[in-house]
């Protein structure tokens, strides 16, 4: 069976991103680009089912600007076995991507989606359960743990509280969660290997989706700022200044 | 207008969340109901219907509903969703797994973790880790919202809203419940915690974490972790608290062994008081803490312990 996972180009984690002086958006010139970090972790899950001989193929797709094709060429060298970018320009929101998404799923047939639960510049959380609903699908968010059997997959979730089962039919859509997996540290040979796997790219016309955004951005502003307190010198202080200043205990 | 908001609960007792949802339906304005959908979820109707500014409770009692699968509470959703003007989630793990499943059968935008309503179709809600916020305008003609509940003060319990039973959907039957296994706890609830005690990799080994429990006794406070100590396996992912896993603000918050990176920030930083103990006094953390204690967390955690 075929697995698609879509991987998102996104700020890499490290950076702190500024707010433009203009308030309308965050400034992403130059700053350093990276996989989203949960769909790391989603490319490395299926690659392992890959390995476990549970799967046959793997396929990584991005919606977005030209340079994705750098997101999916990281996704080969972990193991996809090739890639698809949807080409636009157009500020991509959830809704947009999940319907591109759909079109690729109906074009490939994949028995599985993998999905990060979250990408780490628009905090949604709403691609994978969207995709799983315009397409009828079962779904686990926040996936700890995948199993996957005779026409059905059994995941662990993490929930509030603890943890959960459930077995959906396939096909199916899982979003993952921190401790699903730890990726692997890309090899050198494999980058290099991943440069010659299949890329093939379509435009949102090509898919017939209308992408552009419905929600819009008013302005975008720093978040009130906290300002630093004071260093005690000792806990008797500490104590002191809880119960006498501060007044919480 | 009016307003659906979906309660969130275990069939027994409404969560807490569920007030702080319905004030962010209070400051959109307009006529506002609560869908509880569950399995024989009378006591949780009979709390919902008790929230400040209800008028109307609907409850779908189902089998199909008991264990809150995504399929068949978006179905549940869908089909009062031609009613309403906006229908409300929780940004719970719950809340987050349905919304968006309804938001995209519907063909609209979902607006997530929103934290502040400028007007019934503008709100704002943090980006980047909480690093920037943004103000959203909606044109949609059904706002679908998760509401991020720090950023609401929950409405009292003193209401009498009507209560009405409503046809529950069948089950879509695409998935089924296995089983759940939840951490056993006398703490209160890490989400709604007075008092939030958080260990980081400072902690060392889940055995160090345990110096944390007395001083959560002494302040009756939930444990929560950073994500680095959740990735080293010193503490349980649902105790995480960042921009990826919760995000809290009790009156008081104690950061032990936490260096401050952005996404645990993201999760903490609107705590009424923020205390800090690091042995690095070049921490980010001391940037965001009203009392910061320079300090080896083993002996300085027993110390406060003893102090209290």
């Amino acid at each position: 069976m075929k697995v698609l996972v879509p991987v998102k180009r996104v700020v890499d984690y490290n950076v702190k991103v500024r707010v433009k002086s203009d308030q309308s958006g965050v400034d992403i010139a130059n700053v350093k680009m990276s996989m989203n970090p949960f769909d790391e972790i989603a490319v490395e899950e299926a690659t392992r089912l890959k390995e476990s001989g549970a799967v046959a193929e793997v396929i990584a797709v991005s919606c977005g600007v030209a340079q994705c094709q750098e997101t999916l060429r990281t996704a080969m060298a972990i193991g996809a076995d090739r890639g698809i970018l949807v080409q636009t320009d157009v500020e991509l929101q959830p809704l947009a991507v999940a319907k591109l998404l759909k079109e690729i799923a109906l074009k490939e047939q994949p028995q599985l989606i993998i999905l990060g639960k979250q990408a780490i510049d628009d905090d949604a959380n709403q691609t994978g359960q969207m995709l799983a609903s315009l397409l009828g699908w079962s779904q686990a968010t926040f996936a700890s743990k995948v199993e996957l059997g005779e026409g059905i997959a059994r995941v662990t979730r993490e929930v509030d509280g603890g943890l959960e089962t459930l077995e959906l039919k396939l096909p199916a859509i899982v979003t993952t969660d921190l401790r699903l997996n730890e990726p692997r540290y890309v090899t050198l040979p494999n980058i290099m290997k991943a440069k010659k796997k299949q890329l093939d790219t379509f435009t949102p016309e090509d898919l017939g989706v209308d992408v552009n955004p419905r929600l819009k951005t008013v302005k975008v502003c720093e978040p009130p700022a906290r300002s630093a307190g004071i260093k005690v010198a000792d806990v008797a202080a500490l104590v002191d200044k809880l119960k006498n200043e501060a007044k919480v205990i | 207008m009016t307003i659906l908001v979906i309660a969130e609960h275990d069939n027994v007792q409404l969560k807490a969340a569920t007030l702080n949802v319905a004030a962010a339906a209070v400051q959109i304005g307009g006529d506002i109901h609560v869908l509880v959908a569950g399995s024989n979820p009378s006591s949780v109707a009979a709390d919902a219907a008790k929230i400040s500014g209800v008028s109307k409770v609907l409850v779908a009692d189902s089998p199909a509903l008991a264990d809150g699968l995504a399929e068949n509470v978006a179905e549940q959703v869908l089909a009062l969703a031609p009613n309403y003007s906006h229908i409300l989630f929780a940004a719970t793990a719950s809340g987050k797994n349905v919304s968006p499943r309804v938001a995209a059968r519907l063909d609209v935008a979902q607006i997530s973790e929103i934290q502040a309503v400028d007007s019934a179709d503008t709100f704002q809600r943090p980006i980047y880790a909480g690093n920037a916020i943004a103000t959203v305008q909606s044109a949609d003609p059904v706002k679908v919202i998760t509401v991020r509940t720090t950023g609401f003060d929950a409405l009292p319990q003193d209401g009498n809203a009507t209560v009405e039973s409503i046809g529950a959907v069948a089950s879509v039957g695409l998935s089924s419940f296995i089983g759940r296994e939840v951490a056993k706890s006398d703490r209160p609830e890490l989400a709604g915690a007075r008092v939030v005690v958080s260990g980081g990799r400072g902690m060392g080994s889940l055995e160090n974490f345990k110096i944390l429990d007395p001083l959560a006794d002494k302040f009756g406070a939930a444990l929560g972790a950073s994500r680095a100590a959740v990735d080293a396996g010193y503490a349980p992912n649902d105790w995480q608290v960042g921009q990826t896993g919760k995000i809290v603000a009790p009156q008081l918050y104690v950061a032990v062994g936490i260096s401050g990176a952005i996404q645990h920030l993201a999760g903490m930083k609107d705590s009424k008081v923020i205390v800090a103990v690091n042995k690095d006094a070049e921490a980010p953390i001391f940037g965001v803490s009203d009392y910061g204690l320079v300090a080896d967390l083993f002996t300085a955690v027993p110390e406060i312990v003893a102090a209290l």
